[in-house]
């Protein structure tokens, strides 16, 4: 299934885009989006262990299972207020 | 009222869409833009946003405010884009019949901004610039 992958701040700097579409298997887990990510990107290895991803806006663990549609993306340790 | 935006802040109008009748006291934050970070002499902030999430999981930390403390109003406004030394870049609104309640809700909402909302903050210096990571659960949380 394609994925979807929104980008912010750092990563979205790092890798050069704000979005970025990810071939993955039927029922892959957040962990394989990651290891699939940082492979792509390799620049993206120090982040590999501190960013958190969000599934339709709520954040997952990493063996959350991603369905084709969903709304996925990369969050950097935030910083607001 | 619960607002991301791009201007300046009204304070006051903020303050005001909590006030309330049955309110003995109104607690604000106000998060302002400093001049220095690290040492470093800043010039200005500038945010960015991950809107729709933003919105969702501040208001589940409001829910979760009015679920806690016996509240009557709480309002949010957080700006983005580019914030100028000594300007309101958050305002946190909130009011209760007594004060202990106001004071613990606001703390509450400030600090849990902070490590939950996905907004950035990026400093710009005299020639250079950097994006801030803000403490957060790192293990046991998220990936």
């Amino acid at each position: 299934m394609m994925i979807t992958v929104k980008l912010f701040a750092i990563i979205r700097d790092k890798v050069g885009s704000d979005s970025v579409k990810i071939e993955l298997p039927e029922c892959a887990s957040v962990a394989v989006l990651l290891e699939t990510l940082i492979l792509t990107y390799p620049q993206l290895t120090d982040w590999k262990e501190v960013v958190r991803i969000a599934v339709n806006r709520e954040y997952v663990d990493k063996n959350h299972i991603m369905k084709p549609g969903d709304e996925v993306a990369v969050i950097p340790p935030v910083s607001g207020g | 009222m619960i607002e991301i935006v791009n201007t300046s802040i009204n304070v006051e109008r903020v303050i005001d869409s909590v006030a309330s009748p049955s309110a003995g006291a109104i607690d604000i934050f106000i998060g302002t833009t400093r001049n220095n970070s690290g040492g470093e002499n800043v010039l200005y902030l500038e945010y960015e946003v991950y809107q729709d999430m933003a919105l969702e999981t501040i208001n589940k930390l409001i829910n979760e405010a009015y679920a806690t403390w016996n509240l009557c109003k709480v309002s949010f406004v957080h700006r983005v884009g580019r914030v100028d030394i000594g300007e309101a870049s958050i305002v946190i609104a909130v009011s209760s019949p007594h004060r202990k309640e106001a004071f613990e809700a606001c703390r509450f909402l400030i600090d849990n901004v902070k490590k939950t909302v996905p907004i950035w903050k990026k400093e710009y210096f005299d020639d250079d610039y950097n994006w801030v990571e803000g403490e957060q659960n790192k293990k046991g949380d998220g990936v």
